[in-house]
């Protein structure tokens, strides 16, 4: 491609960063339909894709492609009133156009809610978000979480069915219903980035950093929409500080990386900094942490340590201590167990982990946890039996490698 | 906008004394903030009769047209403005009646 067309691509890309969300939630609000908005969304997208190149990139592309799209909203409504009488009247147009930006920015926000409504399936909130926020493809959404395009497809047109059927509204909930929406919104951006950071499928890349990317992209959306919440920062702050050692992670062989092992040269430092400075700046706010703020603490101090033998283990269980105050699930103390094998020694972190065999004994992390363990404590049949079942149970190639290779260095 | 809240109930048991006077506590409240549409208790699914007059004689059936574990004990029609409001007296209702509820909007116009 020429240097211009280059040039303009990236403008479009750019600008479908920047606006997607905004033009689709300001449709929203205009025609009051997710349907609607979506598809002249989509349309002035396209539009500009083919005009761009032609007629050079707007000096305005928000206000080009917010104008476009409305346009392709009234003619797309205009066309179905056409196709079908009854339907008018259906229509009410509020032709105002004088909104405020920070009215706009209140749209996108009310976007995110609704798409995170939990009356919505978990899984319909996922897709619908990368959609309608996002501005993935169902292609893209259905790649993502290895599903058949059409299954994708309907599982989207199924959760706008039911916004617009049971009236869900786009509108930001009020002041006391506003904290466990917003933990259900950053449920939403956390499940995807952990599809990302450890991808579940067998045929997949092991990290699928075009997830990760999405959902810090979605969280400093949050943030900037959300900048007073605590829990939004220490989101924001937990996926840098996580996403800063992708490099890392896995080896040249396809195998992960544990924490301890990892070349901490290659770690982003840029990143790394950014969720320091956030976690800072929760500290200091003095309002108690939740569970997102604690993790985020605790991923600084392991960040913070220029090779594993400097970790500041004590610190890292006594945030563990707080996160099991509020949140005390086996997988929470599963994780503590862990930091105190380096404090306490394995013979006491196995004697927590065995306590937790009945909840977790479906789950990959237990065992292959338990096989450490059991191999630091030369209890090597032990050890492998446990490494087999992690094996069986793992769904991320990368680990799958590391566990083998664990596994075959038993005698 | 006009919403069904249902009951649902494993059992045939009948609101005891103490849940007619929450329950009663509710109705009047949505009456006061101009919720109510209606509102009833139903008899148990054993005593339901099902017809089906689609063919030309009519099929009287006695007994519920599917046998479930749980069924509808009860129900409110409430008006609210979206799922948020019609949730939050759900919510409510689930509390006052002490068992579960489910909601579901009517087809809009």
């Amino acid at each position: 491609m020429t240097q211009v067309g280059n040039a303009v691509s990236e403008a479009i890309t750019r600008a479908h960063h920047e606006q997607w969300a905004r033009v689709v939630a300001s449709l929203t609000r205009r025609f009051g339909d997710l349907d609607v908005a979506e598809e002249a969304a989509a349309d002035a997208f396209a539009t500009a894709i083919a005009r761009w190149p032609i007629d050079g990139v707007p000096p305005n592309p928000g206000g080009w492609l917010t104008t476009t799209a409305h346009r392709k909203a009234i003619d797309r409504i205009r066309r179905e009133q056409h196709r079908d009488a009854k339907q008018k009247g259906a229509l009410v147009l509020h032709d105002d156009d004088s909104t405020p930006m920070h009215a706009v920015d209140d749209d996108r926000l009310r976007l995110i809610f609704t798409c995170c409504h939990p009356a919505l399936a978990m899984e319909s909130r996922v897709a619908l978000t990368l959609r309608m926020v996002a501005g993935l493809t169902v292609p893209e959404i259905a790649r993502g979480f290895l599903v058949q395009e059409a299954t994708m497809g309907q599982r989207i047109s199924r959760a706008k069915g039911k916004i617009k059927a049971a009236r869900i509204p786009y509108r930001v909930p009020d002041a006391t219903d506003l904290p466990p929406r917003v933990s259900g919104v950053l449920a939403v951006l956390f499940l995807v980035f952990n599809e990302g950071y450890l991808a579940s499928g067998s045929d997949t890349e092991p990290v699928r950093s075009e997830l990760t990317s999405e959902a810090i992209r979605l969280t400093r959306l949050a943030r900037d929409l959300l900048p007073d919440d605590g829990e939004v920062a220490g989101l924001l702050a937990l996926m840098l500080l996580t996403d800063a050692r992708r490099a890392a992670r896995v080896s040249d062989s396809g195998e992960l990386v544990t924490l301890a092992d990892q070349d901490r040269d290659r770690w982003d430092a840029t990143l790394i900094a950014e969720g320091h400075r956030l976690v800072r700046e929760r500290l200091q706010s003095g309002v108690a942490p939740g569970r997102y703020q604690i993790l985020a603490a605790i991923n600084a101090v392991h960040t913070s340590a220029r090779h594993v033998a400097h970790t500041d283990w004590s610190q890292v269980v006594a945030l563990y201590d707080q996160l099991v105050q509020l949140d005390p699930s086996p997988i929470i103390v599963l994780n503590r167990a862990v930091a105190i094998a380096e404090l306490d020694g394995p013979q006491v972190a196995l004697a927590t982990v065995d306590r937790l065999a009945e909840p977790l004994t479906g789950y990959h992390a237990y065992h292959a946890t338990r096989a450490e363990l059991l191999r630091r404590l030369g209890r090597e049949a032990d050890a492998r039996a446990a490494y087999d079942r992690a094996i069986e149970l793992a769904g991320n190639t990368a680990e799958i490698a590391y566990l083998t290779r664990r596994r075959d260095e038993l005698r | 906008m006009q919403y069904l809240i249902s009951v649902i109930t494993d059992s045939t048991e009948l609101a005891d004394p103490a849940e007619m006077v929450t329950i009663d506590a509710f109705n009047d409240r949505l009456v006061a903030d101009g919720h109510w549409v209606f509102a009833g208790g139903l008899a148990s699914p054993g005593t339901a009769t099902v017809i089906d007059h689609r063919g030309e004689a009519p099929v009287i059936t006695d007994g519920p047209f599917v046998e479930t574990k749980e069924h509808m004990a009860g129900f409110w029609i409430i008006t609210a403005s979206d799922l948020d409001v019609a949730l939050a007296l759900a919510t409510d209702g689930s509390k006052a009646c002490n068992r579960k509820v489910e909601v579901r909007p009517f087809l809009g116009d």
